[in-house]
This record gives C-alpha cells, structure tokens and sequence, in this order.
C-alpha cells in the first residue's frame, strides 16, 4: 500500500512537470486554429469582443511603447488600416502588451495610429495566443480561423497586404 | 563708520541664513520615496518580458517604467500591497514573486512540503532498519536473557521426582 502511494505521488509529480515543461515548449496559437475568444478594452474605454467580428477578418497586432522592433511596423499598420476601412471587411485591434498606460498612448500619438487599441489586462489574451515576444500579428479569417502568424515586424505596407488580400474577395 | 559695520554685520547674517537653507530645501526635495524604498517593493515582483528576473534588478525600459509606476505610487502614498494588487490587475499573477495561495499555485506550495515529509518518513524508516554490529549484539543478548528458562516450581520438581522413583521401580 505504502508502495503504490510512493509511486503514486512521483507520477503525479512527474505528471505536473510534463505538463509544465509541455506548455512552456508550446509556441504560438499556429495557422489553421481557432483564434482564442478575447475581450479587449480600448484606452478610450470601448469593448472590442473578438467573436463579435465573424465574418470579417480580424488583424490583432501585439505591441508595447517600449519594443523598439515594434516601432518600423507601426506606421505600416496604420496605413494597411487606412487603406481597408471603407471596405469594412477588416478590422484591426491592438493590444498593448505589459505596458504603462501614458507612455502607450504617447506612442499611439507618435505614430498616429487612430484603429483601437487597449491594454492585456493581466496578460490574458497574450497568454491565450501564447505570445513569445513583440510585435507578433495574428491574421483571423472570416470564419474565425488564424490564417497568418506574423513573429516580429512587418517589413512594409505590401507585405501586410499581402498576408490580407488572399482572404478577401 | 560704525553704521556702516553694523549694516555688513546684517548682510552676513542674512547671508548665513540663506546659505543655512539650501540644505534644508534640498532634504525636502529628497523627502519623496526613496530607491531602497522603491526596491523594496519591486524585488517581491517580477517582470514577464524578462522571465525570472526581479524587478529590481532588471535593466529593460519596461522595468524602469515599472520602478517609476511605483516611485509614483509610494509617493501618493500607496502601500505595498496595494501596489502589488495594481500590477496583478493590470498584468496578472506571475508578477508576483510568491504566487497566490489558490487554484493550480497551491501545487508550488504542496509540493515541497510533501517531498519534505515523505523524505522525513523514509529517512525515518531507513534509520530503523539500519543498525549498527554492536546494537545487534546487545539485541541478542537481550533476546537470550529473555529466554532464559524459569525455575522449576516445588510442585513440578516434586512430580519429576515421583515419576522417576515410579519408573526405577517398574
């Protein structure tokens, strides 16, 4: 009896530690799942609730005011966002990553970015798309589907086209 | 030209009063929260972007933004607690150094206790079964004095007696 409950105990420990080591080895939510549901609160106080926009694609960028890579795509970003909004097909939603909030906003006013964006209230969509690093941009199709992860910046406007094109008509 | 003394003792007396505040006005200035007092709360924290390193020693901008939140915050009077509870709201648990005593955390704090006292109850156990050549021997001993056979009682002695005399006759 003492037997099984000392190998007992040392599976179950081994058990926790798998799972641990399994999630830390984990990488990105990948291409073909389902884009984890997420509710994001925009600096202005606006509730974007991802499943709202089924039927649309979706380009969640993550970010913060101290990332210095963030920095080249950013205009970029805005000017991808310009370029679809009289389609209203594609909708962009920043989250700022770990973060304080002046100097996010600073930011967004250096670059004169106008499409919402909030902060990762404790970390939790980064958490649920398991982000490594910023900038990291999740491309969601109109089915809800991840379609393009794009790991660090984008090099230009055409190259975030191109990662959206395909997916409209 | 006694006057005139006079008026330059005033000056200097004046001026030894204003140069007797500058370091007056300078402690004031330094009355705020200071860096012990802001790496006192940020070494119970940690930053996610740089994992495993405490906030007080981590040189990233978002770590120096984060020690400047908390210079901010000690200075409108903030407790620690009450600052540690901005930080899980803003960017969740694993800020904390000490996780939580709840859900899945609980595993962090059972764990070593339960290696602690199963490493106990073996040690204990391995103590028991070991012992040493000259413990064995005294526990020998002791096992022959126990078996020591009894006295005979008058009684028994009496009839072995009585069955040998029976048996010489017969």
């Amino acid at each position: 009896m003492k037997k099984i409950l000392l190998w007992g105990g040392l599976g179950l420990l081994l058990v926790f530690l798998s799972i641990g080591l399994y999630r830390s080895q984990q990488g990105q939510v990948g291409i073909g799942e389902t884009a984890p549901d997420f509710e994001l609160i925009s600096f202005s106080g606006e509730i974007y609730q991802l499943s709202d926009y089924q039927g649309s694609v979706v380009v969640v960028n993550f970010w913060a005011s101290w990332c210095e890579s963030c920095k080249p795509e950013a205009k970029d970003l805005e000017l991808a966002y310009q370029f679809y909004l009289n389609r209203g097909d594609v909708i962009f939603l920043g989250v700022d990553y770990v973060d304080i909030e002046p100097e996010a906003l600073a930011y967004l006013e250096e670059f004169g970015i106008t499409y919402p964006n909030g902060p990762d209230l404790r970390t939790e969509i980064s958490q649920a798309y398991r982000v490594r690093g910023v900038p990291e941009t999740f491309i969601i199709d109109q089915n809800g589907i991840i379609s393009h992860v794009q790991i660090g910046p984008y090099s230009s406007l055409e190259h975030i086209k191109s990662t959206i094109d395909p997916l409209l008509d | 030209m006694i006057q005139k003394s006079k008026r330059t003792h005033w000056w200097v007396i004046a001026l030894v009063l204003l140069i007797s505040l500058i370091p007056f006005s300078a402690f004031a200035q330094g009355s705020g929260p200071t860096d012990d007092d802001v790496n006192e709360v940020a070494r119970q924290l940690y930053c996610p972007v740089c994992e495993n390193i405490p906030l007080d020693t981590c040189g990233t901008t978002a770590c120096e933004q984060w020690r400047g939140i908390i210079r901010d915050k000690l200075a409108e009077g903030w407790t620690t607690d009450e600052i540690k509870t901005y930080f899980v709201n803003q960017y969740g648990d694993r800020v904390l150094a000490e996780p939580p005593m709840r859900g899945f955390n609980w595993v962090v704090y059972l764990v070593p206790v339960v290696i602690f006292v199963g490493g106990g109850f073996l040690f204990y156990r391995g103590f028991q079964q070991w012992r040493s050549p000259d413990q064995n021997r005294k526990d020998r001993k002791k096992e022959k004095v126990k078996s020591k056979p009894s006295k005979p009682s008058e009684n028994d002695i009496s009839r072995v007696e009585k069955e040998l005399r029976k048996r010489s006759q017969g």
